[in-house]
């Protein structure tokens, strides 16, 4: 469920005069990742001409498609807004009001990323069985996610001038007026990326939807997998989906436009004066908690709740043993792999500019935006025609891996790379290093806290990750979220609690390398 | 002792060196000196080996490390290279970052010693060693710079602008200490800079650049009292340009007959003086109605002065249709506004077409 932001392509940084120009072993891995990373698209292409012009329209407009086009489209445009909403006001109180604790709330409104969203529905229906349909996809995606919007939002209040708002404010501005014209503005990118990377989800997730029996394109995916095994239906319906995601990054670049906020004039802005919330701090206060309660306190009293129900029984110490060290190994695996290729390209997207540089940043920034269904199922079908041997085995499951979470890697490696003045790595070529002794000891020295933030969200991504992992998991793999799912379908409630309890504690390290990193962008 | 025939390189179809050729003499320093991007930087860039050039050839010692046919690599070249900001590596200590290029762990007593010595050289404390880059100041980061550059004993050393990053105070004593110490050393110096002031002071072959080709090749004092061109004249300096007709080694201008050095050839020409071959004295009318004396200097008005302190400024507006000249003198006692003067020129002036 951490999920570090989109990557999107680099805001230009400064290169030197003249490019590197990538060595040959460079650029073929550079261009093969490329090439894999097509592989999802290329699937959804190759189904819809394979079967058939006609057939596939058939495919498509039938009724069942249009349910879940309009289930699907309800809820993005339900809970997108809803986390908006959400995410912006209580950023606002957080940073910009005299709310008390402060220091207390910030980490609290970062901490339901720690919780999956299949976890966190799991959580709800515990607590109100009949749950089910829109109206429970929207609360629990509304809960898992709204953090998305908060962290952006409140890292861009922490960053703005007040000396803007008080020129707003000697303008002739209210509050109201300072907040809607002045302020709400400049929060605009924010809250688009918040927005994109928030309807990505709601477009990926399998397993918190399927637990409230709300069909999304996602989980009749699943379904239609489960049934027909590698059909025209699914690939088809897979193509609609990445269309919809297709849709999602057009309209929020679109509204993007070409807007840059920067602050004009030098000098450190200085810090924001409180306003004052008199007698709303009291519903400020209480809506916040009650927040709190709804995203983290359901959750955790019901796991505890569940615990606590099924005693002893439920610890079956082994099962989870074997269970953590195959998640924590895979997980470890892929972890080490997706950072150690992500150098590569992160390298290539740095340092030089060219046809690849650009095909790196295009298909970056599309891939960031698939659901995991639609890698896995691409995979699938590839290991099956081309290459039967891979089929559930443990390179397929990796390689998947890489091609669902190396955007996250990329995202960290760049910025540390970016942050690598190319003019070390000459100083030290100079001094007699030759290029590959020169990026051991000096350009992977000054990466490394990067890699390891990226290798830390791979692994958490990994380990909380659901949907690729059933279809593609090798025979006889259990990992914690797999054993998770099956005991929680079997509504086996109880039994499920020890996995969830143990996927939470492996999240939270992460969510706050998370909230530092976004404090600390903030404080730049 | 380095050598470099028919530089070319163009990047993106934009041509940047066009054929350069330049010779450094061993043990001399030699300043490359040019606006922003006229190609100094790269030039220095293909020297060290980090950019390839389209066409030409760099010799180093003897030994050709860049042509058509074969590149030696960088860290093969033996070259010292210090950057415009220090590139000093953040993650490592100033001893360790001196040891860098030295073969062994930073922890041996022989490296731990010649690290020593190498701080002593740049007038830094030994104590300075365990200190991180960040702890000290700019200047203090070049010198440390120049240590570990100089760690590995190069035949040959670059300097990219190295004092541009550093405040005017320091500037200057950086600049002389390091100009010592390589010169001691006898070290073959390569110095890119935009500084002219800088180029001066510490060059032994000053080298002008402009779009990629070299102006003018020399010691500093020649290419500054006799440049080529309006361009070299007036990059080094405060020119002073004046319409004149040479005839048999001299020029008639509004001064006056000011004797020039190699003649353009006879005819219309543009004479070039610095202002303080130009002094002004106050002439008083009657001597100005006597006119005694005219053959060498001219008169004028002093119309602007400028006090500078140590110096005046004076915008003189001469006789005759010449715009304005400036004259720089000392300000003791100096002619105020109004005032005529007369308008003395000091050895001799350049003849340009």
């Amino acid at each position: 469920m951490v999920a570090p932001p989109l990557s999107r392509p680099a805001i230009e940084v400064s290169r030197s005069e003249a490019a590197a120009r990538p060595g040959p072993f460079v650029s073929a891995t550079v261009a093969i990742l490329v090439a894999a990373t097509c592989i999802p698209l290329g699937y959804v292409v190759w189904g819809a001409i394979s079967v058939g012009w006609s057939r596939a329209y058939e495919l498509v407009v039938r009724p069942r498609v249009g349910e879940l086009l309009v289930n699907t489209v309800s809820l993005v445009v339900v809970t997108v807004p809803l986390c908006v909403a959400i995410g912006v006001a209580v950023a606002w109180l957080v940073e910009r009001t005299d709310l008390p604790g402060r220091t207390l709330w910030r980490p609290l409104f970062v901490a339901p990323l720690a919780i999956p969203a299949f976890v966190n529905s799991y959580a709800w229906v515990g607590v109100i069985p009949s749950l089910h349909g829109l109206w429970a996809g929207v609360l629990i995606s509304t809960l898992s996610y709204f953090p998305f919007m908060y962290l952006p939002v409140a890292a861009t209040l922490r960053r703005l001038d007040p000396a803007v708002e008080e020129s707003a404010r000697a303008l002739g501005s209210d509050s109201a007026g300072v907040f809607f014209r002045v302020v709400l503005p400049q929060l605009r990118l924010a809250i688009l990326g918040g927005g994109l990377l928030i309807g990505v989800h709601l477009l990926a997730e399998f397993g918190a939807f399927a637990m409230v029996r709300f069909d999304t394109f996602t989980v009749a995916i699943f379904q239609q997998f489960q049934v027909t095994f590698d059909g025209a239906a699914g690939s088809m319906l897979a193509g609609v989906l990445v269309l919809l995601c297709l849709v999602l990054l057009v309209a929020e670049a679109t509204a993007r436009g070409t807007a840059r906020y920067a602050r004009v004039g030098s000098g450190a802005p200085r810090a924001a004066t409180p306003i004052p919330l008199r007698h709303f701090a009291i519903p400020a206060t209480a809506s916040l908690v009650a927040l709190a309660a709804l995203a983290l306190g359901v959750p955790v009293w019901t796991i505890l709740r569940w615990l606590s129900i099924g005693g002893t029984d439920v610890w079956d110490v082994d099962a989870i043993a074997t269970a953590l060290g195959q998640t924590i190994g895979l997980a470890a695996a892929a972890a080490v792999l997706t950072t150690v290729l992500a150098f590569p390209v992160a390298w290539v997207a740095v340092r030089s500019h060219g046809v690849l540089a650009r095909m790196v940043e295009g298909a970056n920034y599309i891939t960031s935006s698939l659901p995991g269904i639609v890698t896995a199922l691409a995979l699938v079908t590839v290991a099956i025609h081309f290459a039967r041997p891979l089929y559930q085995s443990v390179p397929l499951i990796l390689f998947a891996y890489v091609l669902l979470f190396m955007p996250r890697a990329l995202v960290n490696v760049r910025a540390g790379l970016a942050q690598v003045p190319p003019g070390l790595e000459e100083a030290s070529r100079s001094l007699g290093s030759s290029p590959t002794a020169t990026f051991f000891r000096v350009t992977l020295r000054l990466t490394a806290p990067a890699a390891a933030a990226a290798a830390a969200f791979v692994f958490v991504a990994v380990a909380t990750e659901l949907t690729a992992t059933l279809l593609l998991a090798p025979t006889g793999t259990r990992t914690l979220s797999m054993l998770f799912w099956s005991f929680s379908s079997e509504l086996d409630f109880a039994a499920a609690a020890p996995y969830a309890l143990v996927l939470v504690l492996l999240a939270i390290p992460v969510t706050l390398v998370l909230f530092r990193q976004s404090t600390k962008v903030a404080a730049l | 002792m380095l050598d470099i025939r028919g530089l070319a390189k163009s990047f993106n179809g934009h041509t940047v060196l066009d054929h350069i050729d330049l010779s450094v003499p061993r043990g001399s320093t030699t300043v490359v000196v040019g606006a922003s991007g006229c190609g100094k930087t790269t030039l220095l860039r293909i020297v060290a080996g980090f950019e390839s050039p389209d066409a030409g050839t760099v010799s180093i010692d003897g030994r050709q490390v860049a042509g058509p046919d074969r590149s030696v690599a960088a860290h093969r070249r033996g070259v010292g290279y210090v950057a415009q900001d220090g590139a000093l590596f953040p993650h490592l200590t100033v001893g360790q970052n001196i040891a860098y290029g030295l073969p062994g762990s930073a922890r041996r007593r022989k490296v731990r010693n010649r690290v020593a010595e190498l701080l002593e050289t740049v007038s830094l404390d030994p104590s300075y060693a365990s200190r991180r880059p960040h702890e000290l100041s700019g200047g203090q980061q070049q010198r440390v710079a120049l240590a570990r550059a100089l760690a590995r004993k190069p035949v040959l050393m670059l300097l990219d602008e190295p004092f541009s990053a550093l405040d005017t105070g320091l500037r200057a004593s950086t600049r002389k200490a390091v100009a010592a110490l390589l010169a001691d050393a006898g070290v073959t110096t390569l110095l890119v800079t935009h500084d002219q002031e800088e180029a001066l002071s510490v060059a032994d072959q000053i080298a002008v650049m402009r779009d990629g080709r070299f102006t003018q090749v020399g010691a500093p004092q020649h290419v500054y009292r006799q440049p080529r061109d309006r361009f070299t004249a007036e990059f080094l300096g405060d020119c002073i340009a004046l319409p004149c007709t040479v005839a048999a080694g001299f020029a008639e201008c509004a001064l006056g007959r000011v004797p020039v050095g190699h003649s353009v050839g006879d005819g219309p020409a543009t004479l070039a003086l610095r202002p303080e071959q130009l002094r002004a004295t106050i002439v008083s009318d009657t001597a100005q109605a006597g006119g005694a004396d005219d053959s060498r200097g001219g008169v004028g008005t002093v119309i602007a002065t400028e006090f500078l302190g140590h110096d005046v400024l004076l915008t003189i507006d001469p006789a005759g249709d010449n715009g304005p000249i400036v004259v720089r003198q000392h300000s003791l006692n100096h002619p105020a506004v109004d005032a005529k003067v007369r308008i003395e020129v000091i050895g001799s002036g350049v003849a340009l077409k």
